[in-house]
């Protein structure tokens, strides 16, 4: 198989898991008790209405109309780029994904690399002293994180360096009371720090178990051992039969984990309440906000698939027998 | 004492582990009047004596809604957990074994599942089950099912080579019977560490989604709620509120691991190796 067909295949597939996460949402949406003329209209002007205007209103909103038509209506207007209007925000809903999105993507593509390089490291150091002191040091580390949720971290971090120590701020992303001009880079990144902080500690554990269980692969090959026989040994070793054949394995696990960075910052976000992307879709989610929610959803899933993709043509660089389309276990 | 060999050490540690889950689900469906008696002139106390885990803004002993929640959470998070295994290992089994539609079909179905994050997942079955218990119970139900399924379908797919499931093939056995006769019992151990490391994971998610604010309400003290209420008196600097049950949760989660990890040792000892 040629590359641009790899790619085609790989890019037409993941159009498709978008349309269905689209309608899966939109069928979630529709199951929902919550009514849709009352969500936006509010109880008590409904209540207040007569007969005729209710009619009115339910032919604007299309109450009547079947599902089908529906969401392709609501989907035609979508990709139109009108997502409708925020009912929590009072805003349309490109807007708040857009200023949300962009305070989100700061906060996970720090802590996307942060913990990227923190875990590749630890993984590796496990891996090349597997069965040592280090290496069970790392695999209890490792335990325990991946059984802490995240937002008790942030508890404990917003406790420690926000109540107690008092060295960082208790929340939000931009100081109180500083108009819109006078925020610098550094009062974003002093207040992004905590949260980023605590999804790059979360996000940490599986990358490094990943990158260990590869690292004790590669050093049970024949060419480690060979190596080790001539007198290589400690970084060198590393440096020179290691580090190559373990990157890329890293690197690809670490785009295909995009999705738990967004679920663990839609928690972080909520407790040191940062107005991202998360805390978002927790206020459209209590709020009845089904415009919002569901855009969010799209976007997230768009960031999910892409990161697979992304995941998907480095494994093809990698291993061309995943490009020519055999089967590799 | 003699020393004791890594299976005695392994049992040791599960049998220490199934106790401390026992004892915190008794305990929590036993403490449910306790948990809700609210004392006005005993609110506020810092860990002591009388009140090891302190007491919260209404005089509420912090230990006894720490247990009650964990037992409530733990409930949910078994059945919960139980059901997606369910559901993993169905679908696993019959993407591996029905041919290639069904299988590109559920494949299909793992990948959608898995491309939504695993918390909006959850939020959006919430809303869609009216943001109730159930949506709870539902929706960590309903979200956890797709790694084992892959596990179980590579599983199924590499056991359908071997010679004895050939043979049975070739001796005219219908579907049903071979995956009844030769395959669940092969599956049975894999299937049931999967089902034990799920736990983990459904009770993180389920405290997870109950800290957002959805699904239970505050008369069923689940986990989540517990340390969501105490987040409002974070900045107070009543550490307690949120300290203890944060790390009894952890404790929880972390137990079920180790029991995960132990019965795999019991049950395939050659994992040990690895």
């Amino acid at each position: 198989m040629k590359w641009s067909v790899f790619i085609a295949k790989n890019f037409g597939r993941m159009v498709l898991l978008v349309i269905c996460v689209s309608i899966v949402t939109f069928w979630l949406m529709k199951l929902s008790p919550v009514d849709p003329l009352q969500a936006n209209v509010g109880q008590v002007a409904l209540g207040s209405m007569s007969q005729e205007q209710i009619e009115k209103l339910e032919d604007y909103w299309g109450v009547d109309e079947p599902p089908v038509q529906q969401y392709l209506g609501w989907a035609k207007d979508f990709i139109r780029g009108d997502m409708g209007t925020s009912l929590v925000y009072r805003q349309p809903v490109t807007e708040v994904i857009g200023e949300k999105l962009s305070n989100s993507l700061i906060l996970m593509a720090a802590a996307w690399i942060l913990s990227g390089i923190l875990g590749f490291v630890m993984g590796v150091v496990a891996g090349m002293n597997q069965g040592k002191a280090i290496d069970k040091v790392i695999k209890g580390y490792c335990l325990l994180i991946s059984s802490t949720p995240a937002f008790w971290l942030a508890m404990l971090l917003l406790m420690i360096f926000g109540v107690w120590l008092k060295i960082f701020p208790i929340g939000l992303s931009v100081p109180i009371g500083v108009e819109a001009e006078g925020v610098t880079i550094a009062d974003r990144i002093y207040h992004a720090f905590l949260p980023a902080l605590t999804l790059s500690i979360t996000g940490v554990s599986n990358i490094a178990l990943h990158t260990r269980e590869k690292m004790i692969d590669i050093c049970g090959s024949d060419f480690m051992l060979f190596a080790r026989m001539r007198g290589e040994k400690g970084f060198r070793l590393f440096q020179y039969y290691g580090f190559r054949n373990v990157l890329l394995p890293g690197i690809t696990l670490h785009f295909a984990s995009i999705s738990e960075i967004f679920g663990g910052s839609v928690l972080v976000e909520q407790v040191f309440s940062y107005p991202g992307l998360g805390q978002a879709a927790v206020n459209a989610g209590l709020g009845s906000d089904m415009p919002l929610l569901m855009a969010i959803t799209i976007v997230s899933a768009l960031f999910v698939f892409g990161g697979n993709l992304i995941a998907n043509i480095l494994y093809g660089v990698v291993d061309p027998r995943i490009r020519k389309g055999g089967a590799v276990k | 004492m003699k020393r004791w060999n890594r299976r005695q050490r392994v049992l040791a540690g599960l049998i220490l582990s199934v106790t401390f889950l026992a004892v915190v689900c008794i305990a929590g469906s036993l403490c449910t009047q306790q948990a809700l008696t609210t004392d006005l002139s005993q609110k506020n106390i810092a860990p002591g004596a009388e009140h090891i885990f302190g007491t919260d803004w209404l005089g509420r002993d912090m230990l006894m809604r720490t247990l009650k929640g964990l037992s409530l959470s733990i409930l949910i998070g078994i059945l919960a957990a139980a059901v997606s295994a369910v559901i993993a290992l169905v679908l696993g089994v019959a993407s591996a074994t029905l041919g290639k539609t069904v299988d590109s079909v559920i494949t299909f179905v793992i990948d959608l599942v898995m491309g939504i994050p695993h918390m909006l997942l959850l939020i959006l079955i919430s809303v869609a089950m009216g943001k109730g218990l159930t949506g709870v119970i539902v929706g960590v139900a309903l979200s956890h099912w797709p790694s084992l399924a892959r596990l179980i379908r590579a599983e199924v797919i590499q056991l359908k080579e071997s010679p004895y499931i050939q043979i049975s093939e070739r001796l005219g056995k219908s579907k049903w019977y071979i995956v009844k006769k030769h395959m669940l019992p092969h599956l049975l151990p894999q299937f049931i560490v999967g089902l034990i490391l799920l736990f983990p994971h459904a009770i993180l998610h389920e405290s997870s989604i109950t800290f957002l604010g959805f699904g239970l309400s505050t008369e069923q003290p689940a986990i989540g709620i517990v340390l969501s209420e105490s987040m409002q008196y974070l900045a107070m600097g009543r550490w307690w509120l949120a300290l203890f049950p944060g790390i009894f949760l952890v404790a929880t989660v972390a137990v079920f691991y180790v029991m995960g990890q132990s019965v795999r040792k019991l049950i395939d000892p050659g994992s040990v190796h690895e």
